[in-house]
């Protein structure tokens, strides 16, 4: 600053605090970013990062593919989500556990989505349903396997492909969601 | 241009047709003073308004929305808000000068809005000193301003009183330098004059050409400081003083001292197009005598307003431009830019009319 000369360093501010003044006049006239929420419900896009409720997807037959293993149940650290299972016995004549009710606690919920990586099979994820406030506080309490609902029948082949499967399936079954929850929306 | 003061004497002459003068007097006081609240007022709610959309646009965002159709009741809500908001006494402050403080505020800004001339024959203080009593009253917001730092006995307003203190007596004198400029361009003080004058032989940013432009962006500078906005908003720095002189008040006390910066920034905008832009003088270009005609036929406060809100918006586009300066950069700003080129400008303007270099 003060290798400069007195009037070339008014000239450099004069010439700094224009560009300054152009730029915001460019801002002035241009396309405001704001999102105006409640009105913009069937444009709004959020991105698929986003973590907003935790959700059990289920095909078209009604069949999830949780086998109540629990580990969501374990990995979770603020203890919101409380798998019920039991025994069942199948036709040929083997003990398998068997979901029966899948709660989640939106309210305990801080998304950190240590229960979706622990799913050995995918059949856990994150939506993007972010209309999450309620009056109620038992409202926040949800089941999510479906009424009636079953563990989808895998193929029984080849159990060394196993480990890729989830990872490679998690992906195409997000497409579909989102479009469904923004369906909802509108 | 249609004279104002038509309609006043005829009302004057009217009112003491049926009582005797002093009554006459004492009613068209009454009245002015009734005039004077509801047009404060209305600017007010024009100003606050326009800066939040003026701000909104800058920043990319669109602004209040919400409250009214475009948002227009916005202004509204927040002073109903601020009504019922708990007058908060605090222990130990000195009640009676902290309560007193937003009156002088508000008095200055009063007095000098009373000042400005709003159409031909419609001022309301005009005499022949009138830039010199607008400077003088300008001066009371100071004292106002240091009160409430001294009154609220707590760290935040004392510093941003003395901060206050030194910008506004700093910046007075360049404001002083620039309308000493154009007294001398126009050869009175009288404001109703300066702008009758302009009306005559064109406006003094273009009758006095380089002094005068030079005056009117020193004028702009040390105006936006005056009125603790923009880039000289130290006194009340909200990053590192809350809210500076007036952190301690609650409900309209910070209702006023609210009111009154904003009605600051129009009475500068409002002098600033008094002085340099022509205040209600229409826009004449000499040899266009069909377009000097339309222009003409505009009323003379249409022209004052659209010059004054010019003003403004150059005023908040530089608000919310430029980043806060430091306090010694403030000091030096006007200390070792501002004044010396401003009196070297009155040196230029003192030979361009000695010569009669004046467009």
């Amino acid at each position: 600053m003060n290798n400069k000369s007195y009037l070339g360093g008014i000239i450099e501010a004069v010439k700094s605090l224009s560009i300054g003044m152009k730029t915001s006049l460019k801002v002035f006239f241009e396309k405001h970013e704001t999102e105006q929420y409640p009105e913009n419900r069937s444009t709004l896009h959020f991105s698929d990062r986003n973590r907003f409720c935790l959700e059990m997807p289920h095909n078209d037959k009604n069949e999830h593919k949780c086998i109540a293993c629990g580990l969501c149940q374990m990995a979770c650290p603020n203890d919101s989500i409380t798998v019920t299972s039991e025994m069942v016995t199948t036709e040929d004549g083997k003990k398998k556990r068997q979901l029966v009710k899948y709660e989640y606690n939106i309210g305990q919920c801080m998304f950190c989505n240590l229960c979706v990586q622990a799913c050995p099979h995918g059949a856990i994820r994150f939506n993007q349903e972010f209309e999450n406030a309620v009056f109620d506080k038992n409202k926040l309490l949800m089941q999510l396997n479906q009424p009636g609902s079953k563990v989808e029948e895998k193929p029984k082949p080849a159990p060394a492909a196993k480990p890729a499967a989830p990872a490679a399936a998690a992906p195409k079954a997000e497409a579909p969601a989102t479009t469904e929850t923004t369906k909802k929306e509108e | 241009m249609f004279d104002f003061s038509i309609v006043t004497k005829w009302f004057h002459s009217l009112l003491c047709g049926v009582m005797p003068e002093w009554t006459a007097i004492g009613i068209e006081c009454l009245i002015v003073l009734l005039f004077i609240i509801v047009l404060y007022a209305i600017l007010a709610i024009v100003l606050i308004y326009m800066e939040r959309k003026v701000c909104a646009f800058f920043q990319c965002r669109i602004g209040p929305n919400r409250v009214g159709k475009w948002g227009l009741l916005q202004v509204f809500a927040d002073v109903l808000k601020m009504l019922t908001k708990e007058i908060i006494k605090m222990r130990q402050s000195d009640r009676l000068l902290h309560d007193m403080a937003p009156y002088f505020v508000l008095a200055a800004s009063f007095l000098t809005f009373a000042c400005i001339p709003w159409n031909k024959g419609l001022e309301i203080l005009d005499f022949n000193v009138g830039a010199f009593f607008f400077i003088a009253v300008s001066g009371i917001g100071v004292v106002g301003i240091l009160l409430a730092g001294w009154a609220s006995h707590s760290k935040y307003p004392i510093i941003g009183a003395m901060r206050s203190g030194a910008q506004l007596i700093s910046y007075e004198l360049s404001i002083g330098m620039t309308m000493l400029t154009v007294i001398m361009l126009c050869g009175t003080m009288q404001l109703s004059e300066i702008v009758q004058q302009q009306a005559d032989y064109g406006w003094n940013i273009v009758r006095g050409h380089v002094p005068a432009v030079l005056a009117f962006i020193i004028y702009l500078i040390a105006g936006n400081a005056e009125c603790n906005r923009g880039p000289f908003d130290l006194p009340e720095a909200e990053s590192e003083l809350t809210a500076g002189y007036h952190t301690e008040y609650s409900g309209m006390g910070f209702g006023f001292f609210y009111l009154a910066e904003y009605l600051n920034l129009f009475i500068c905008s409002a002098m600033a197009a008094t002085i340099f832009l022509g205040g209600w003088a229409p826009l004449m270009i000499p040899g266009l005598d069909g377009f000097n005609a339309v222009m003409a036929y505009i009323p003379g406060f249409v022209w004052f307003f659209a010059k004054a809100f010019f003003v403004v918006f150059l005023l908040m586009w530089i608000r919310w431009t430029f980043p806060r300066l430091r306090i010694d950069q403030l000091l030096s700003l006007e200390w070792k830019y501002l004044l010396p080129i401003s009196m070297f400008n009155i040196i230029l303007m003192a030979l361009v009319v000695c010569l009669g270099l004046t467009l």
